[in-house]
């Protein structure tokens, strides 16, 4: 019995030794060499990514997608690299320029079911005799927020290895995470320049000076009524000016929109009819700061420019669910939709030529613009409008969005 | 039965509720006032609408069903459904309306940042829901088959099928004012008749509630059962009846003693004697716990305190309710007292949770003001039925489109109300044996072990993780969850496991507490990294903030 325990202890102290010496051996090796082999891989894999991934940040297009193919192709060590964006083929390097076809329809495919999948001889056939590729792996590119971009093909001679399957797919996660970036460089972009939009369109020079002779023109005929459109003009400016905060109440935007409302129809008299429907619930929901001014802006302007008579503009915010429902309506000349659209691309390019209306774009664009990026793509404005018969523009607001809060 | 002024009084009651719904906005609100329309709802109003929407068929009807029963020990049950409100005020109401959320889920994902329990807090509220939407149906089941003499899935179908349509619609978008309405068509419902009732106890030389030689039947009644129950009669027999059986009672003959219910004076007056049995104390501890701390869990309430302004709104709301609800609760209990002087033969059909809707006729006689009263009670029994289903409704088809069926479009939002209106609907055709306020009492136990112990811990304590949450909210929660669905399909049980399981709260709420600190202390890394930023948000004064 004691033989035996001490045999055991013997047997257990002699393996742990063993692999203690092991242990050792291995961290001092790991020590010794500045390249060894482990090392030179290491530096070759990354040096090749890093090569692959300055195309790769200027987003998915076939100038990029080409440089990148090359560097992608070596790391991957397959015969043909392929890559797609959501509808076409964008590049192609090495073997499989003849299956092009069959590569795009099975990256839509990959795109569309967001797997990866694997094409064996049977769904790569052609007629060439000499034709040496045997098989392929496709795997989803995804960018930012999980969205699938586009799909990267390797080509291979054989059927596919598991580590050549392996090796597709981590390096379509990398790509991915390469464009996610890119993505989000533009975006950040996006931001910038909306930002410096909405400092432009907060408060437009011609309403200061339309609203400077308005109250002129009470000075000596009603002293009362200009003192009290001076301080209305006042807090407007206080409020449009503020320096804090990206998000306000609904609240407090309408509160800022009865004033400019006050002064406007002190300008206009009897020709500006406002109709108001809110819903008290809705009240304390937060959005963006001076998201709704510029669209009464917007539908005062269009509702009585170049129209004879009155000219009516309804604001209504009604509760609906976890959402807020907002439109601001004008009975207006109205546009036509294209012109809308046209003026809105052009803007969102770059300078934005002033043409007939140009606050009329800006205001809207920006708006639009700053919804989608706080509340994202799905809360943009609709306008509905044709010539002759109005505009309607409508927001969905959600009562809580992660992030979004009143005063901050 | 068929009094024809109940139906009318049903439909008009309908009617005003959809028309009010869909019109309401507009007949408001239509004005170039801007002082007018951008002022925020009132604390007083916003209550009232939280009273209405609060007060369901569970409060209109089964309160003073329950009282005839049992008598004093289920007291607690109107206590702890006004109290509930003292809990949240203290705990709950203000930091919650600085956090800027809108539902449970939200406050899940604002203060733990986390997907997952998002989805599992998703889960929790609509099984509340449902389970708060059971009773309803169930209580307008009753209502039209007493009243109107339809059979029981009539009332449930209808009123399914109204409120569906309605919220599908677009009406009942929670509409302050309609509910706060609501709340006031409730409150004179109950309170006329018991005025009337009052005067006319006070004419019959007030008879007690409990003689001393037992009840009698005041007129000469036939009694049809409903349920099978053991019944002593005056001379010491005893007789099994079963439900269909008919038994005729003359006038001044003696009530039958009926097994399961609270019979004799000192039964009916007094709390059960706990000296012999801990079950009884253990069952009203539960009940206690439950309701306290339940309300601040159910859905439909807490997305109304959105619409207050700021936390101090919030608070004085909270303060407005708990004085509102508490007077509406008095009224229950005056109808259970007398329903044992004037209806005592619903002890022996067991459908004690229509001594509401009954008792003006039967103490009053079927004259026309009996009849006017028993409609009106039934208008408001509607009311309650109504408002509270759509509350109900809306947020569990809100949560059930965003969360469920992804970003909600308004097809969405109608498909999401006709799966969260067919699946209570269909619970409520099968279940009509149980106590409509007992039903009830499970929804709060739910509420009060999953999403109490989160509300509170993630207001009040930093160290919350979301570990921490989920394992709570999974092994308290779902305890209550087990034990309502054996108790609503499971075998008939006796003994400890039987109030164990009956009145959950008392030992599933410690427990889902304890879970959520243990396993948030093992799991303090993953702690949110900007806790301190919201709990300033939570917990700083409004004033501060702009």
């Amino acid at each position: 019995m004691g033989g035996n325990i001490s045999a055991v202890i013997g047997v257990f102290s002699l393996v742990s030794v063993l692999a203690g010496a092991l242990f050792a051996v291995g961290r001092l090796r790991g020590r010794r060499g500045i390249a060894t082999p482990g090392q030179r891989a290491t530096y070759e894999v990354l040096h090749t990514a890093g090569l692959a991934a300055e195309p790769l940040r200027a987003g998915l297009n076939p100038a990029g997608a080409a440089k990148a193919a090359r560097h992608l192709r070596t790391l991957v060590g397959a015969e043909g690299l392929a890559l797609t964006d959501t509808d076409d083929l964008l590049a192609l390097d090495g073997r499989g320029a003849h299956h092009r076809d069959q590569l795009r329809t099975a990256a839509r495919r990959v795109i569309a079911s967001e797997r990866s999948t694997v094409l064996g001889e049977a769904e790569l056939t052609c007629d060439r005799i000499d034709c040496p590729v045997r098989g392929a792996v496709v795997a989803p590119l995804g960018g930012a927020s999980g969205r699938i971009t586009g799909a990267l093909v390797a080509v291979t001679d054989g059927a596919p290895a598991p580590g050549l399957v392996q090796a597709t797919l981590e390096t379509a996660h990398w790509a991915g995470s390469q464009l996610a970036l890119a993505e989000l460089d533009s975006s950040r972009e996006r931001l910038a320049r909306a930002e410096v939009r909405a400092l432009r369109a907060q408060i437009s020079p011609h309403f200061i000076y339309n609203a400077l002779t308005a109250i002129g023109s009470f000075v000596r005929t009603d002293p009362e009524r200009a003192r009290e459109l001076i301080l209305e003009f006042a807090e407007f400016t206080r409020y449009s000016f503020r320096a804090h905060g990206e998000f306000t109440t609904l609240a407090e935007e309408l509160r800022s929109i009865d004033r400019y409302l006050t002064i406007e129809r002190a300008r206009f008299g009897d020709r500006l009819q406002v109709r108001l429907q809110i819903a008290p619930e809705v009240l304390p929901v937060t959005l963006p700061f001076l998201c709704l001014q510029p669209l009464v802006e917007n539908a005062v302007r269009h509702g009585l420019s170049r129209k004879p008579g009155t000219g009516m503009v309804s604001i209504e915010a009604r509760d609906a669910g976890a959402e807020c429902h907002i439109t601001v309506e004008d009975d207006g000349v109205g546009m036509d939709p294209a012109t809308l659209t046209a003026g809105i691309a052009e803007l969102a390019g770059s300078t934005g030529d002033p043409g007939d209306d140009p606050g009329q774009h800006v205001g809207l664009s920006n708006v639009d613009e700053r919804l989608r990026s706080v509340f994202g793509d799905g809360f943009g404005l609709v306008v509905e409008t044709g010539v002759g018969s109005g505009t309607k523009v409508s927001m969905r607001v959600p009562k809580f969005h992660p992030g979004v809060r009143a005063g901050s | 039965m068929g009094n024809d002024l109940v139906v009318p009084a049903i439909v008009a009651v309908t009617l005003v509720t959809v028309a009010i719904g869909f019109y309401g906005l507009r007949l408001a609100r239509t004005t170039s006032d801007f002082l007018v329309a951008s002022r925020v709802v009132s604390p007083t109003w916003n209550a009232a609408a939280i009273g209405g929407e609060y007060l369901s068929a569970a409060s209109f009807l089964g309160v003073a069903g329950l009282i005839l029963k049992y008598g004093v020990d289920v007291l607690w049950y109107p206590v702890g459904f006004a109290a509930g409100y003292l809990a949240l005020l203290l705990f709950v109401a203000a930091p919650l309306r600085r956090s800027g959320a809108f539902t449970l889920p939200d406050f899940c994902e604002l203060r733990l940042g986390s997907r997952r329990l998002r989805t599992l807090a998703t889960v929790f509220v609509i099984f509340i829901g449902w389970l708060y939407l059971v009773p309803q149906l169930q209580g307008a089941g009753l209502t039209l088959a007493t009243l109107a003499g339809s059979p029981y899935p009539v009332g449930a179908l209808v009123v399914a099928a109204v409120v569906t349509a309605n919220v599908a619609l677009g009406g009942m978008r929670a509409v302050t004012f309609v509910q706060a309405f609501q709340y006031w068509l409730k409150l004179t419902a109950l309170a006329v008749p018991a005025i009337f009732l009052a005067l006319q106890w006070q004419s019959d030389g007030r008879p007690a509630v409990t003689p001393p030689d037992g009840a009698t039947f005041r007129t000469a009644t036939t009694v049809v059962v409903e349920q099978q129950a053991v019944l002593t009669l005056a001379d010491g027999q005893t007789l099994e009846v079963r439900p269909g059986d008919e038994l005729s009672f003359a006038e001044g003959e003696p009530v039958p003693e009926v097994s399961g219910v609270a019979n004799g004076a000192t039964d009916w007056l007094l709390p059960s004697d706990a000296g012999s049995d801990d079950r009884g104390l253990f069952g009203t501890y539960s009940l206690i716990l439950a309701t306290f701390l339940g309300t601040m869990g159910l859905p439909h309430v807490l997305v109304r305190f959105y619409t207050n302004p700021d936390g101090a709104a919030a608070r004085r709301t909270t303060l407005v309710v708990l004085a509102l609800v508490g007077v509406f609760y008095l009224l229950p209990t005056i109808y259970g007292v007398l329903g044992r002087i004037y209806t005592p033969q619903l002890l022996i059909t067991g459908q004690t949770d229509a001594v509401v809707v009954l008792l003006p006729e039967a103490a009053l006689g079927a004259g026309t003001t009996g009849r006017l009263l028993a409609a009106l009670v039934a208008a408001g029994a509607f009311a309650a039925f109504l408002s509270t289903s759509s509350g109900l409704l809306t947020s569990v088809a809100g949560v059930i489109s965003t969360d469920v069926l992804g970003r909600g479009s308004v097809r969405g939002f109608r498909l999401a109300t006709v799966i969260a209106g067919v699946v209570p609907t269909v619970l409520a055709l099968n279940v009509s044996g149980l106590d409509v306020s007992q039903v009830v009492g499970l929804a709060f136990a739910v509420a009060a072990s999953s999403f109490c112990p989160l509300l509170v811990l993630g207001i009040w304590w930093r160290g919350l993780t979301d570990a921490g949450a989920a394992a709570g909210i999974l092994v308290g929660g779902g305890a209550a969850v087990t034990s309502v669905l054996i108790t609503v399909l499971g075998p008939a049980m006796t003994g400890w496991p039987a109030t164990l399981i009956a009145q959950p709260a008392a030992w599933t709420v410690p427990l889902a507490f304890t879970v959520m600190i243990a396993v948030s202390l093992a799991t303090r890394r993953r702690a949110p990294a900007d806790i301190g930023r919201t709990m300033l948000r939570l917990h700083a004064p409004d004033a501060l903030r702009s």
